[in-house]
């Protein structure tokens, strides 16, 4: 009795003196929850003594919480968030600048050109619309080829859209329209969709995962998104408009101060590596290190050749701008539309 | 000199070791509630007027806010969508408590039983609910005539679900204690049953759907779990200060939508005592408890009206499960439980199902120790009545403050640099101290009203006996009242497993909660799921209420013989 006691006792002390040798990270992210395990489960299997801790939303609700906690960070490393808005951290001095192992074998417009870098991309996550092939045939809706085929009255009340102000989807979408078409004629487009828009939402896969359930027939999200609930058996096409796509750049920084660097900057380096960048293409088309990349299943052909050419720095230094026009005309719409 | 010496010998109650001991716990307490209370909450009201810099701006923020047209519109928004569903939850609770009450219709226990469902679920499983039966894959979408559940319809629906058995619970008290004189004198005027139901059970009950009229109002207007998932592009003031805070971090903001939660909520308070007090005091001692005569027409409308609300609510859990259940809706109904498995999903998976359990018994085993020593202390100690006063008005004060009034205010308090209770922040005490201030107020009225019912005599009998009052308070008092103390620690744990609203601003990710994931998971799109987790809740939530029946009957069979005659 009392050996199984003590033995008890030893394999707690075991147990403990393990745990306290693993670093905890707390890396903030956007990244979509059902790859997070996989990322953890890879990342922990390389590096024993990290203990990653997730902590998720979506993009501008994790851009909104690191501003609010600037005095006082309480993450160790941003990992997978919109590039728009790590550029606008790392201009407010947000990030220790590191250049990760092998970062040199990154495509170069991927990374920070600071030297060395504060951010390094990971991966494009590109917009695409969800459409439900099965609810379009019943309501005899024509499969919308075009950003522009939306504002057909056929689609009043069937597009539903992500809230840019919460949204790193939404946010893509709006930038490169106003990148594609200028000020005047994007906002001209926003108020002819906003007449279609069923509702805006909180997150960018919220739309598709609504087009893969048949609660609308058109979905403004990603291509990941979109292949995922198509793998999953929704009767939903993915489809990539023909007048070019938006997309942004999923990066990790180093939050300045943290108490971690060590840790930190061991999982810059493998976030870096070639064997991250091909877990990177399981659910993205589009990585950060040449060469990598095969094509994902369900995703839409050419999408790639479709993603415009997208200013990272005019988006991020516009982008309180862009989405407070946006939240002024759109948001909080409570009167019945005309 | 004269007068002085004899105007002296004043009667002053000797200060015996007891009252430095109850005192010094009244003080204690009255500390407690100051900490976890009061403190947050005016720090909040202080930063309605900073800004995001701290500097103090006034009534800027105020202005700020009623000059955005798109926010302040939402104060309309709120009041028209909360009078509506509070106007239709009194109306329907009143029906069924009159059928409960006044009529003759058989199962009465089971359909009292069904109606008490959804105090077993966060407000957001019927709002999830009603996208499976109203949205626009709706197995009902045809009852809309093409209207959206989307807005202000899901809202109203969702909120009368949830709140119904609140308005039930007041209205049925009122109506359970009729005056069968009154009856008879009616009948022997001859007065018309229209007229002996407007002057004698209407105004009979009228303090009752008084208070429970304010009571559905504030907790509809507070709510946002109904419309962050169905009020769609409709804003209403809790969901305002959810995307004001969560979405925007801006907590200045927040506290200035709070304040205005506040008014409804305080007046609610208000009315609500008062309401309470005259109740009471209409029933004389010489009443005669009046028993309702078989009537056929009533009855059969009664068991009508019974019937339907019944069915609807057993409808909204039963399409929860089922899509909880359902491999891909709307396509393939074939049943799965992936839906279970929340590995894939936001919200923290399994691990937040097991917080909120944790956070569940914490919040029942301390908050009913503290709700239930306090009480005593308040009901019990002889000396120090002002203290007394103000730690009893201290307890009342919960019931005033909406739960995501009190989150916000915890972050400030407890978030502030330089607080030394700061390492307090995102623990699962945390939560535990909010859990327990925000429903301080019911469990704090259930002991009073069980203290009350004891003989004084007893702490007479143990002082002249020269015993000290916690071996009173241990072996007498406690004993008498554990089945109120259960009943607390039911309350407690019930809504430690159903709540979001205060615990939305306060989880961190090693404390995320099963109501939260509830919420975050429809947030990302994952309904199915979502539902599967509001379901977990409710049976979770039923089999601790099966076990605590179980467990009082055992009680009282030990411990409450003497209540038998």
């Amino acid at each position: 009795m009392k050996v199984a006691t003590v033995l008890g006792a030893l394999a707690l002390a075991g147990v403990a003196l393990t745990a306290q040798a693993k670093t905890e990270l707390r890396v903030y992210t956007a990244v979509e929850a059902d790859e997070l395990a996989k990322f953890k489960q890879a990342i922990e299997a390389d590096n024993p003594d990290l203990d990653i801790q997730w902590v998720r939303d979506s993009t501008g609700i994790i851009t909104a919480k690191l501003l609010a906690e600037k005095a006082n960070p309480q993450a160790d490393v941003v990992w997978g968030l919109a590039v728009t808005s790590l550029k606008f951290l790392a201009d407010q001095d947000y990030f220790q600048a590191y250049a990760p192992k092998g970062v040199e074998q990154l495509e170069p417009k991927y990374v920070d050109s600071a030297k060395p870098p504060r951010w390094v991309g990971q991966r494009a996550w590109v917009a695409a619309l969800c459409f439900n092939a099965v609810e379009a045939e019943k309501a005899k809706l024509p499969q919308p080829a075009s950003w522009q085929d939306l504002l057909k009255p056929e689609f009043k009340g069937k597009v539903v859209m992500p809230n840019p102000s919460s949204s790193g989807t939404g946010f893509l979408d709006v930038s490169a329209w106003i990148q594609m078409w200028g000020e005047e004629k994007a906002w001209k487009f926003m108020d002819g969709l906003h007449e279609n828009i069923a509702q805006y939402t909180h997150s960018g896969s919220k739309p598709c995962k609504m087009a893969a359930a048949g609660e609308a027939p058109v979905g403004i999200s990603f291509a990941y998104r979109g292949a995922q609930e198509k793998s999953k058996g929704a009767p939903v096409e993915v489809i990539a408009p023909s007048e070019g796509v938006g997309w942004d750049l999923e990066a990790f920084a180093i939050v300045k101060g943290t108490q971690k660097l060590e840790a930190a900057q061991q999982l810059a380096d493998w976030s870096a590596s070639r064997k991250a960048n091909e877990i990177y293409n399981e659910g993205y088309a589009v990585v950060a290190m040449p060469g990598v990349a095969k094509p994902v299943p369900n995703y839409p052909e050419g999408i790639a050749e479709k993603m415009i050419k997208n200013d990272f720095e005019w988006a991020a230094k516009n982008r309180e701008t862009i989405l407070s026009e946006w939240t002024k005309r759109y948001d909080g719409k409570s009167e019945p539309k005309k | 000199m004269a007068e002085l010496a004899l105007a002296a010998p004043r009667i002053r109650p000797r200060l015996g070791r007891d009252e430095w001991l109850m005192g010094g716990g009244l003080l204690v307490l009255a500390l407690y509630l100051a900490v976890t209370l009061l403190l947050p909450l005016a720090l909040m009201l202080a930063k309605s007027a900073q800004d995001r810099d701290g500097a103090f701006v006034g009534l800027a923020n105020f202005a700020r806010y009623f000059g955005n047209p798109a926010l302040s519109g939402t104060v309309g928004n709120s009041l028209w969508v909360s009078a509506l569903a509070t106007a239709i939850t009194i109306a329907l609770a009143f029906g069924y408590a009159y059928a409960l009450n006044r009529s003759r219709i058989p199962f009465k226990g089971l359909f009292r039983l069904v109606a008490m469902l959804p105090l077993l679920a966060p407000s957001l499983l019927p709002a999830i609910a009603l996208v499976y039966l109203f949205g626009n894959q709706g197995v009902l979408k045809g009852w809309l005539f093409g209207e959206s559940i989307y807005g202000p319809i899901g809202i109203v629906i969702g909120s009368v679900f949830w709140t119904f058995p609140h308005a039930l619970i007041l209205i049925s008290t009122a109506l359970g204690t009729a005056d069968a004189r009154l009856y008879e004198a009616s009948e022997s005027l001859g007065a018309s049953r229209w007229r002996t139901f407007t002057t004698v059970t209407l105004s009979g009950a009228r303090y009752g759907l008084i208070s429970a009229l304010f009571v559905v109002f504030t907790l509809i207007i507070t709510d946002f779990g109904v419309p962050k998932v169905v009020g769609g592009p409709f804003n209403m003031l809790a969901t305002d200060i959810y995307k004001q805070v969560v979405g925007q971090q801006n907590f200045q903001m927040g506290a200035v939508v709070s304040l205005l939660l506040l008014l409804p909520a305080v007046l609610a308070f208000f009315v609500e005592r008062w309401a309470q007090q005259r109740q009471i005091s209409s029933l004389s001692s010489r009443a005669v408890p009046y028993q309702p005569k078989p009537r056929r027409s009533r009855d059969r409308l009664a068991l009508v009206l019974v019937v339907t609300v019944a069915v609807m609510i057993l409808g909204v859990f039963g399409m929860a499960a089922f899509a909880s259940l359902a491999k891909l809706w709307p396509y393939d109904l074939s049943p799965s439980l992936r839906h279970y498995d929340f590995s894939a999903t936001d919200g923290g998976s399994w691990a937040s199902y097991g917080n909120s359990i944790r956070l569940g018994l914490y919040t029942a085993a301390f908050g009913s120790l503290v709700v239930f020593i306090g009480a005593y202390l308040v009901e019990k100690t002889r000396v120090a009545k002002p203290l007394r006063t103000a730690t009893h008005l201290l307890a009342l004060i919960p019931m005033a403050v909406p739960g995501m009034v009190l989150g916000l205010a915890y972050i400030f308090f407890f978030n502030a640099p330089g607080n030394p209770l700061n390492f307090l922040y995102g623990t699962m005490a945390m939560l535990v101290l909010a859990t327990i201030a925000h429903f301080y107020t019911v469990g704090h009225l259930t002991a009073l009203t069980a203290l009350k019912q004891l003989d004084p005599e007893f702490e007479s009998v143990s002082a002249a006996l020269k015993a000290p009052f916690y071996r009173t308070f241990w072996r007498v008092t406690t004993p008498l009242c554990l089945p109120a103390v259960l009943d607390i620690a039911l309350y407690f744990f019930i809504n430690a497993m159903t709540t979001v609203s205060a615990v939305v601003f306060l989880y961190s990710p090693d404390t995320t909660l099963a109501s939260v994931a509830v919420l975050n998971m429809d947030d990302a799109g994952d309904t199915a799921p979502a539902a599967a987790m509001a379901m977990l809740i409710v049976v979770t939530c039923a089999g601790v209420r099966l076990l605590h029946v179980g467990l009082s009957r055992e009680l009282l069979n030990r411990t409450q013989v003497w209540r038998r005659r």
